[in-house]
């Protein structure tokens, strides 16, 4: 009997099972931010000089001109970083990383790719992810990491030279950056899709459940 | 749309003529922030418009003269830009300005000084005879416009810190300010540090022919260590001084410092 009743005193004190904690919640929607700043005043600084035959549409920039592009692209650029390394910190420190993302295994990757195609895949338990998630997500902080470094590059080819040297030379480091924005736009499109399809886990980047 | 002909990649000359009206004065550009329909696509987002708002104007500003700030403090005296060899030279190297090269100036050689003036202990003009008698020096740096474009060339001078001590300059000045013979007055400041920088060069000669027109003659201020629109063509006189004097375009917005 009153074991009975401690359980049913731990189910109602024990919320339930929290998917995203406090502290991915607060800088995923940071980052979401910081991350839009930077591709729509990217696109305007793209424009002054475009690297390939096209330009984009002047409704989907920011700043107005090249000069107000920069501003926006230099000041959004340290919450994407500060936001970035806190993410990246304390990913690695908690262990979720390594959790969550880890192991990744080709196998893995192609049953789950197949499931999905096949509307297989399942969302039962939303705190575990399933290989193409891992696999995404794993490789969108290395996209990440790639864009904040050549970015860093261009901006000070003098000083931090060595980052430049990593990428080869200035032009390459640029053609890099450009096709990291366009990883990280694709990954923002199926990203975008994938949480209205499965509108639980949205809500579990909100409210943590 | 067609195909362009590019001069290099990422530069071609529709482009640097629409540049060139783009940069027509026009007080509505002055006011760079507020981008109108430009900035739909973060108002719909956000569902407010902040954008258009003097106080992201003003938040824009302090962010920037925080990163001149930053840059001031990493900026590394010895810390060189990269040479490159002859091979790597740019061909041709492109010419860009806010007009088209028929509007560049005409500057007679003869006529021509520099005039020197603020912190100096000699204030005596320059003709260009006098400067070519210089010591010169030749450098193969890559030039690094704002646009993002960069190009490899061979610029030939005096170092500017050689100079500075030759007239008696007050080093421990904040700036020399740079004024260009450039239609609507070019003029742009150099932080001291930078001015001292054992690369920044009093430039003139490109690819070992006297500076042609294009790019500055009689005299350009080569920094490697900035990006293009800090490397002032056609000067006309320096100042040294402690007073910030603004620029052509580090007025309409462009980071000052802009350093690489």
């Amino acid at each position: 009997m009153s074991s009975l009743t401690v359980t049913d005193e731990q189910v109602s004190a024990t919320p339930a099972k929290v998917i995203q904690p406090a502290w991915v919640r607060v800088m995923h929607w940071i980052n979401a931010l910081a991350m839009v700043l930077m591709i729509l005043s990217g696109w305007q600084i793209y424009n002054a000089s475009p690297l390939f035959g096209f330009s984009f549409p002047r409704d989907y920039t920011l700043g107005g001109w090249l000069g107000g592009g920069l501003l926006w692209h230099f000041a959004a650029m340290w919450l994407l970083m500060i936001n970035g390394l806190a993410y990246l910190v304390t990913g690695l420190a908690t262990g979720r990383f390594r959790k969550k993302l880890l192991p990744i295994t080709p196998s893995g990757v192609l049953h789950d790719v197949r499931a999905a195609l096949t509307f297989k895949l399942g969302h039962a338990d939303l705190t575990v992810y399933n290989y193409v998630q891992r696999l995404l997500y794993a490789g969108i902080i290395v996209v990440g990491v790639l864009i904040v470094l050549s970015g860093l590059g261009m901006w000070k080819p003098v000083q931090l030279h060595w980052l430049v040297m990593l990428f080869g030379d200035y032009p390459t480091a640029r053609y890099i950056h450009f096709f990291c924005m366009a990883a990280i736009c694709a990954f923002l499109v199926i990203h975008v899709l994938l949480a209205l399809l499965v509108p639980k886990s949205l809500r579990a980047m909100i409210i943590g459940r | 749309m067609a195909k362009r002909s590019f001069l290099i990649p990422g530069v071609d000359k529709r482009l640097l003529i629409k540049d060139s009206i783009k940069t027509m004065p026009d007080v509505s550009r002055r006011r760079f922030i507020a981008g109108g329909a430009s900035l739909g696509a973060l108002t719909l987002l956000t569902g407010c418009d902040v954008i258009d708002s003097s106080s992201a104007e003003e938040m824009l500003k302090s962010v920037s003269k925080f990163n001149d700030a930053v840059q001031a403090f990493i900026f590394n005296p010895d810390a060189l830009a990269p040479t490159f060899p002859e091979s790597a030279i740019t061909k041709p190297f492109p010419f860009n300005a806010y007009y088209d090269l028929d509007d560049a100036p005409e500057v007679d050689g003869n006529d021509w000084k520099l005039e020197v003036r603020g912190l100096v202990d000699n204030k005596k003009s320059w003709t260009l005879p006098e400067l070519y008698k210089l010591p010169q020096v030749t450098q193969i740096t890559r030039h690094i416009c704002v646009e993002g474009w960069s190009a490899i060339g061979s610029w030939t001078g005096t170092p500017m810190r050689d100079f500075l001590k030759l007239i008696g300059a007050d080093t421990r000045a904040k700036y020399v300010w740079f004024q260009c013979a450039d239609k609507d007055g070019y003029n742009s400041p150099l932080d001291m540090r930078t001015a001292l920088h054992p690369q920044t060069q009093m430039t003139f000669k490109y690819a070992n022919e006297i500076l042609p027109r294009a790019y500055g003659f009689p005299m350009k201020i080569r920094v490697p260590t900035k990006l293009g629109f800090k490397n002032p063509k056609y000067v006309v006189s320096m100042e040294v001084t402690n007073d910030y004097k603004g620029g052509y375009w580090e007025d309409q917005g462009y980071n000052s410092f802009s350093g690489s």
